[in-house]
């Protein structure tokens, strides 16, 4: 009994003392928890409400409001209208089967439309917006709105969309939109910004080229999401910036003439202020609807347009080469002028061929123009004339007064990244580029525009309207931006050694147009408000063959693919010049038929506006 | 003399027993459970759902259960100290070849009523059978080596068929339980050294023999951030959602880590998480504060028992508590690796509650029979 009581007592000590030291451990452990708590939710709090914030806030971004075109009137030429769209979220219809049926039968869609709505529905989340149909009209729109009862989970949108009212009419100066896809993500950090599924960028033209200033700034729509994405609730709306509407120098009547002189033509008019370098229309024929691009083309209007052998995609104006055939002889003349090769009293006999270097060079006029001067070869575009003084000046002299005028080199710079820069040969180019000497048959053949030499026509324009304002340099511009106001320094400097010699190519140009025996004297306008000066120009596509000359065949009896081009430049009013234009139309035949007349009813348009063009140019003064 | 008498005199009425109730922790048991219920009914999103009924039934009927283990004397649990640690071994049998598989492990087993997980009462019974085991060894001969050895293989046995489930953390808990019973008999504190530094030598071939996905939580317990979405998400999120809460929480029903799904397992081993991020650290410290009050009381019971068994059981459960306590929090808080082991009563699941409750039961009835001396 007293063994076990002392072995009792024993016991008790040693779970005491056990229960001391267990006790003891505890309060430390506690402690550890207690601070790690106090770590956690005091100290480190602000960086776990971040990242608990982060968890649960998702931004959502819409598409932003795309700023818009408008023409030197204010004419919206590139807008936004309001698409009706129908969305559908899978999660929210009962059943969605029948409401697919439903829809398919009121949309009438057809069987691949709805197989491509079937496909996305299965690539979504339930929870996500189906976009069953993305631009509705509003017969099917209001006919969906009327069924609605019937339609649960379906819902009609209004979402804001490009929208080009005039159709083909701007294309290939503003371009078009169309879905942003990986690689212009990838090149312009602004839509990598700015992205959502369904963003439009542009593609092509000015919608391209300032495609920052024009994209704005996402609406921003916080939601409380939980773990899986859904959301919960809206916290937050922010409204984005609209992007930046620019205006443009174009006129849209002009610019719709040309479209429709160029109705079913292919080739390329522009007109330009000849002392502000405005471009007042610039037009590539045939154009095609940007519209089609906006909510991505179908395949059927793409193989249209893509096998359509006059080449809508191709921007003529500014990517077309063309020989500029006899609209480069006021700058063959003005060459040999200015290099002291000529004086106005220069007369070569023209026999309708000439034999140079063992090779027979032809004039366009079999019989011959007999004894020419200048002013006449000029007037009647006489090619024997120009194959002499360009046999006097040579090559490098001409290329260098080309240039000089702006042939051959891109008169946007890098505004639209498809121009080109045309090719104003000289010796050392040659030697560069093709590693054979210059042939002096050669020069004498680009002294009439043929040969290696290739200009856009929108550098025959240029080089027109520079001739037009009294040989100044001038710098083209499409766009009204602040930019502009800080002019070029060479802005205006003269482009002559002297200025008599541009009178005398502005007067030869005057005789070419309104004098009998001009080229185009057929295409004149009499009374002087109108009254333009000109110069046609008809371009061989390929080399014409001793047996062709001999058959003299008219245009109509020619395959379309080898018919000459027909070019023709001009300005006017004679009088107080103020507009410049060029017009080409490939395969067009002969300058003087196809492409002078349309010279005679642009200006007809052009001068009428051209008050009312000033009329807001003064406004925009007074307004300041 | 009286004493003596009051000694020999057994049959306590049923009011004395009443009387001797120990209010304080039978107070913060209840308190405990009706925060648990709160907890609960956030977990469901405010709303009375499947969880918030099911925890209440189960918290009902078990308390009632404890009640009716603190009437029956405590001589009882002395006696059925073996035979319950063998039914629940054959429950773990019984598991082994016949339990339910959830989750890839087999841990459950079919009662039609209820599904039970036998190895969360050997975290209890364990500590009845050690009791019972050193109730009445002479101190001298508790390190001898056939204790030490019978008393292993008491714990190694249900701790061997509770990993081959598999479940590493209940076994550890098991073992924990155990072994805070053998410290309290009276072991040589040596042996306790020896194991410590023979575990932490063995760490790294132990981590070698883990399976792969225990093997991934103990690495990422040690870089959560490697795999934020994946093998880490549990323990990041869990941080985030403490770590919010801030000093007085979000407010009830307004944790939005766990109302918008981003908490795992928030009804379960993640409660404290939830509970934390809704009332900050005033709430968590005022939780622990009534477990502490709780263990408190338990080693005061004990304290004041006179039969050795009492003692070493109240000791034991209360260290065991203790130990399932601080795990879990440790393990929400990124302290541990993550290993499976419920909040006793905060977190959903009724075996864990049936063990804790039956626990209890034994706790007041030794309080109630306190003066009750066992041969």
């Amino acid at each position: 009994m007293i063994n076990s009581s002392s072995d009792n007592v024993k016991k008790l000590n040693s779970i005491n003392r056990r229960m001391f030291i267990t006790g003891s451990l505890k309060f430390f452990i506690m402690v550890g928890i207690v601070s790690r708590l106090f770590f956690l939710q005091v100290k480190e709090n602000k960086k776990y409400l971040t990242l608990s914030d982060k968890n649960r806030i998702r931004e959502w971004k819409l598409a932003p409001v795309r700023g818009e075109f408008h023409d030197y009137f204010g004419n919206v030429i590139a807008g936004n209208f309001e698409a009706y769209q129908l969305h559908v979220i899978p999660e929210q219809v009962e059943n969605f089967k029948y409401v697919i049926y439903r829809l398919k039968d009121l949309l009438e869609l057809s069987d691949s439309e709805f197989k491509k709505v079937l496909k996305r529905k299965k690539e979504i989340k339930p929870w996500e917006t189906l976009i069953v149909s993305n631009n509705l009209s509003w017969d099917k729109f209001s006919k969906i709105n009327n069924h609605l009862y019937d339609l649960n989970g379906v819902k009609p949108v209004i979402s804001i969309s490009r929208d080009y009212p005039f159709d083909e009419n701007f294309t290939h100066i503003i371009g078009y939109v169309s879905q942003a896809n990986e690689q212009d993500i990838e090149n312009t950090e602004l839509i990598k910004k700015n992205f959502v599924p369904g963003l439009k960028v542009g593609k092509i033209g000015l919608e391209k080229s300032f495609e920052e200033k024009l994209i704005g700034t996402n609406d921003i729509e916080r939601y409380e999401v939980n773990a899986y994405g859904r959301r919960i609730s809206q916290l937050e709306f922010q409204k984005g910036k609209k992007g930046q509407t620019l205006k443009l120098t174009v006129d849209t009547e002009i610019q719709k003439l040309a479209n429709e002189l160029l109705k079913d033509k292919a080739g390329s008019i522009c007109v330009m202020d000849i002392f502000t370098g405005e471009v007042i229309a610039m037009h590539s024929s045939p154009s095609f609807d940007p519209n089609l691009f906006v909510f991505g083309i179908s395949q059927d209007n793409w193989q249209i347009i893509r096998n359509d052998p006059m080449k809508p995609l191709l921007n003529k104006t500014l990517q077309g080469r063309y020989s500029p055939g006899s609209t480069l002889k006021p700058i063959v003349a003005l060459s040999a002028l200015e290099n002291g090769i000529i004086n106005t009293n220069f007369t070569v006999r023209c026999t309708g061929k000439t034999e140079l270097y063992d090779q027979t060079y032809h004039c366009w006029k079999k019989e011959g123009h007999g004894y020419v001067s200048l002013r006449n070869a000029m007037k009647m575009s006489c090619d024997t004339y120009f194959y002499e003084i360009a046999r006097k000046l040579g090559v490098d002299k001409l290329s260098e007064t080309a240039k000089k005028f702006g042939l051959g080199k891109k008169v946007f710079d890098n505004l639209f990244e498809i121009e080109k820069d045309g090719l104003i040969p000289n010796t050392q180019w040659k030697k560069n580029a093709l590693g054979k000497g210059w042939l002096l048959g050669e020069t004498i053949i680009t002294g009439i525009g043929q040969g290696y030499i290739q200009t856009t026509p929108i550098q025959l324009c240029l080089m027109t309207a520079q001739i037009a304002n009294g040989g100044h340099k001038i710098y083209p511009k499409i766009v009204i931006d602040d930019k502009d106001k800080i002019k070029p320094s060479d802005y205006y400097t003269p482009l002559y050694k002297n200025s008599r010699n541009i009178k005398i190519i502005q007067d030869a140009m005057f005789g070419s147009t309104n004098e009998v025996m001009g080229t185009s004297y057929r295409s004149r306008i009499d009374n002087p408000k109108y009254q333009f000066a000109g110069k046609t120009g008809t371009a061989q596509v390929k080399k014409i063959t001793e047996r062709e000359r001999e058959l003299d065949l008219k245009t109509s009896e020619i395959p379309y693919e080898q018919r000459d081009h027909a070019l023709y430049i001009a300005y006017g009013p004679y009088v107080n010049p103020r507009y410049a234009l060029s017009i080409v139309v490939e395969h067009g035949g002969n300058g003087s038929t196809t492409a002078a007349p349309m010279a005679k009813r642009l200006f007809k348009l052009i001068i009428d506006r051209h008050e009312m063009r000033q009329s807001i140019n003064q406004k925009k003064y007074l307004e300041i | 003399m009286y004493q003596h008498t009051r000694l020999t005199n057994n049959n306590f009425t049923f009011f004395q027993k009443f009387r001797n109730f120990d209010y304080i922790l039978l107070i913060c048991i209840l308190l405990l459970g009706f925060i648990s219920l709160a907890t609960m009914y956030s977990t469901d999103g405010g709303k009375i759902l499947f969880h918030t009924k099911s925890h209440f039934t189960k918290l009902m009927v078990f308390t009632m259960m404890m009640l009716f283990i603190s009437f029956i004397n405590i001589k009882f649990w002395f006696s059925i100290g073996y035979l319950s640690y063998i039914v629940v071994v054959s429950l773990l049998v019984w598991t082994y070849f016949f339990g339910i598989t959830s989750s890839g492990s087999k841990r459950w087993m079919d009662l039609y009523f209820i599904n039970l997980q036998p190895s969360e009462l050997m975290k209890i019974f364990i500590i009845l059978c050690l009791a019972k085991y050193f109730h009445r060894m002479k101190l001298e001969n508790v390190n001898s080596v056939y204790t030490i050895l019978t008393s292993l293989i008491i714990i190694l046995l249900p701790m061997g068929l509770v990993i081959v489930q598999p479940d590493l953390g209940t076994s550890v808990l098991i073992a924990v339980s155990g072994i805070a019973v053998l410290w309290f008999a009276g072991i040589n504190h040596k042996y306790f050294i020896y194991t410590m530094l023979g575990f932490v030598i063995s760490l790294p071939f132990v981590i070698a023999f883990l399976k792969p996905y225990q093997k991934l939580r103990v690495l990422t317990f040690l870089n959560p951030d490697k795999d934020p979405l994946g093998a880490g998400y549990q323990i990041i999120q869990s941080k985030i959602a403490v770590g919010s809460g801030g000093i007085f929480g979000k407010g009830f029903l307004k944790g939005t880590q766990s109302y918008l799904e981003f908490l795992p397992e928030k009804h379960t081993d993640f409660i404290f998480t939830l509970f934390s991020e809704e009332f900050g650290f005033v709430g968590s410290v005022v939780l622990l504060v009534i477990y502490i009050i709780i263990i408190y009381r338990i080693i005061a019971i004990g304290a004041n028992s006179r039969s050795y068994f009492a003692k070493l059981f109240c000791y034991g459960f209360g260290a065991a508590i203790f130990v399932f306590i601080t795990i879990n929090m440790s393990m929400v808080l990124g302290l541990l690796p993550i290993v499976g082991s419920p909040l006793p009563i905060m977190s959903y699941g009724g075996s864990s509650m049936l063990a804790t409750m039956i626990g209890f039961g034994i706790v007041m009835s030794a309080r109630v029979h306190s003066q009750q001396l066992i041969a």
